[in-house]
């Protein structure tokens, strides 16, 4: 929970927590779920909130973080990269490092704690890039639990890798084959699941979407980003930075480092998918191509027709290729606290190959966005400024995909 | 002024019987069919037609649902269109009709005007699974100013809170779903079914149908004999595009079955 600080001119100072009671981030979020669902919704945020003034719970989490994900993670300063692009300082947080690749293993681990703390004896979530697939799997075997993901049958051919390894971390993998098969639908299926089997089973929501408390709640096990960070960036530079950069798909990565900087000095950019153009259709760019609308449990901005039905979506990147966005950053784009912008296919590609040979550092194709932005704004910097981004994952499980796109032949 | 659907209700409660309440999907395989269905439906003895409205993502819906919402979006099948639909409807028929939609259309379409053009084209009632009544504070303003029922589910799962809740909120009648799960599910034969709807019954004296996994005969009859009314649905989407003869066979011994 945060405070978001707000100036009134009547009334002089507001404070505001947000989400309020219902899961409302000002007129985004909500509870828009089948009945058979609420009850365990109401289980699920009454137990999170515990958790939080849970101290046994807290320690038991710090363990975690420390000695099973490998936390802090480094914040490294990219200097080469930054005196290729003659602009401002540029720091990489490093989720990359965490274990099994990304920063989805700080909200998979938290919830199935929680999981385990509410009796369920199995997790089912959905996966897009395969990373909180396989962030999942690896929660269910820590803590000894049965563990069904659902993922795209797209994504299935384009993130082959993360499929084998959710097979080894004991999960059973079901493809999902109607719709867009994509990330959409594998969400579907899994609510699907979640409504069927819910008095077992706890659903393990990838990102800061979703009925209420889901999104909070990720983004209150994704926080610890930013928390890192900002000491971090002190310890580093004596002071705050200027910017924060991070890709936005549901956007867990981007609020868990924009969170504990919301009330500072700190201009903020999220980096939506533009796929192959706005103009195109094919892309993920909510907020340039979206409006308000409900989908999976919140009202948020959407990609959809005038009929309310959702649209498809592309992006190179399956962990963005996503028709809806978190119901916070629909907030924070409405009030103008972060301003968010999208980075196309070819960009991001780009940036995935600049930082490979400038710094040694494969990045997620999800995370190159971040880097596209940055390499188009760095150099207009001056060398006095400082960016941080948020580099949500490592690029090892798109090195095939990549390598087809290129149209190198691997054996 | 009562509701068309309360009015059926009244009207079987009398004659001592339990309502028949088929759901198709609008659209599926197409609008012409449909309009033949809704004839058909009425014919073998419906009370009330569940109106399906086709939606990208219906996450509260299993496979046979899922398809026919596809084929109906193919059609190019919208909520505008099936609301314009029951308004052609409406020159032959007065069965109660009830649209099952997600929130979204509605949502998009605008809750103020969809309440009013649904009730001037003649449609009596909603169901939309993923707005519980928490969430439903102006489509039940706008429902009741326009004399639209709003009905609301219940399930397995529900606590007393919810029970109330819901019940308040629900005219017409409440949806009681007797499995966790979705649409065309299996429906497991225990107990329970009895024990909740006795429990609703006990917050509401509003008529309780029970939809979702029924479609058998047999499993009609077990419903009917708690229920006020039986909901049948991914059994019957299944299939209207058998022949007219076949079809209507299935749905007379769903008829009998129900009483």
């Amino acid at each position: 929970m945060y405070f978001w600080v707000k100036i009134d001119k009547k009334r002089g100072l507001t404070i505001k927590r947000l989400p309020d009671k219902k899961g409302y981030f000002g007129n985004y979020g909500g509870r828009f779920a089948p009945e058979t669902l609420i009850p365990a919704l109401d289980e699920l945020e009454k137990v999170y909130h515990a958790s939080k003034k849970d101290r046994g719970f807290q320690k038991e989490l710090l363990l975690l973080q420390r000695t099973y994900i490998g936390r802090p993670t480094p914040l490294y300063f990219a200097h080469r990269l930054t005196g290729l692009l003659a602009g401002a300082k540029i720091y990489l947080k490093r989720e990359d490092l965490a274990h099994t690749g990304a920063h989805k293993i700080n909200n998979a681990v938290g919830q199935a704690l929680l999981a385990k703390k509410m009796g369920k004896t199995r997790l089912i979530a959905e996966t897009g890039a395969g990373q909180h697939g396989v962030a999942t799997a690896t929660g269910a075997a820590l803590m000894g639990l049965e563990c069904e993901i659902y993922m795209g049958t797209d994504d299935i051919a384009r993130q082959s890798l993360n499929v084998f390894r959710m097979k080894l971390l004991g999960a059973k993998v079901n493809e999902v084959s109607i719709g867009s098969r994509t990330l959409k639908d594998a969400i579907n299926e899994a609510m699907r699941d979640w409504t069927t089997n819910v008095r077992t089973t706890h659903y393990v929501l990838g990102t800061a979407f979703g009925p209420n408390p889901f999104p909070a709640m990720v983004r209150d096990f994704q926080s610890v980003i930013g928390k890192e960070a900002k000491k971090q960036i002190l310890f580093a530079e004596g002071r705050l930075p200027d910017y924060l950069v991070a890709c936005v798909g549901g956007g867990s990565n981007s609020i868990g480092l924009f969170h504990e900087f919301l009330p500072e000095d700190v201009k903020m950019i999220g980096v939506e998918a533009g796929g192959r153009g706005v103009d195109t259709g094919d892309h993920a760019a909510r907020f340039a191509g979206g409006s308000v609308g409900v989908l999976q449990g919140t009202k948020s901005y959407l990609l959809q027709d005038e009929d309310g039905n959702v649209l498809g979506t592309h992006s190179v990147s399956a962990g963005l290729d996503y028709a809806a966005v978190g119901p916070e950053h629909a907030y924070l784009k409405d009030t103008g606290r972060v301003q968010y912008t999208y980075a196309h296919d070819e960009e991001a590609l780009n940036a995935f190959e600049l930082l490979s040979r400038t710094e040694g550092i494969i990045p997620a194709l999800e995370s190159s966005h971040a880097l596209a932005e940055v390499i188009k704004f760095a150099p207009r910097l001056s060398q006095d400024k400082i960016i941080i981004v948020n580099l949500s994952g490592r690029g090892d499980k798109d090195v095939q995909h990549v390598a087809r796109i290129k149209g190198v032949l691997l054996s | 002024m009562s509701s068309r659907i309360a009015g059926k209700f009244r009207e079987i409660r009398r004659k001592n019987s339990k309502a028949f309440i088929p759901y198709i999907m609008a659209g599926d395989p197409n609008i012409k069919r449909t309009c033949e269905l809704i004839r058909i439906l009425e014919d073998c003895g419906a009370d009330i037609i569940e109106l399906g409205v086709p939606f990208s993502d219906p996450l509260a819906d299993g496979p046979t649902i899922q398809k026919a919402a596809q084929r109906a979006l193919d059609e190019g099948v919208t909520l505008k269109k099936v609301i314009a639909l029951v308004a052609e409807l409406r020159l032959n028929t007065q069965i109660p009709i009830i649209l099952m939609t997600y929130y979204n259309p509605i949502f998009k379409y605008g809750e103020e005007r969809f309440a009013l053009d649904a009730s001037a084209s003649g449609v009596d009632g909603i169901i939309v699974p993923d707005l519980p009544p928490d969430e439903a504070d102006n489509l039940i303003k706008y429902s009741r100013k326009s004399r639209l029922d709003t009905i609301f589910l219940l399930a397995p799962t529900s606590t007393d809170i919810r029970i109330h809740k819901v019940a308040r909120a629900s005219t017409g009648f409440i949806y009681y779903v007797p499995i966790t799960g979705i649409t065309g599910a299996k429906l497991s034969p225990d107990s329970s079914v009895e024990s909740h709807i006795a429990k609703i019954r006990s917050v509401t004296d509003k008529p309780i149908a029970v939809g979702f996994g029924i479609s058998t005969p047999e499993e009609a009859a077990g419903i009917s004999r708690f229920a006020d009314g039986v909901i049948v649905g991914s059994a019957i989407v299944k299939r209207v595009v058998e022949p007219d003869e076949e079809l209507k066979n299935y749905l007379l011994s769903l008829r009998n079955a129900i009483q």
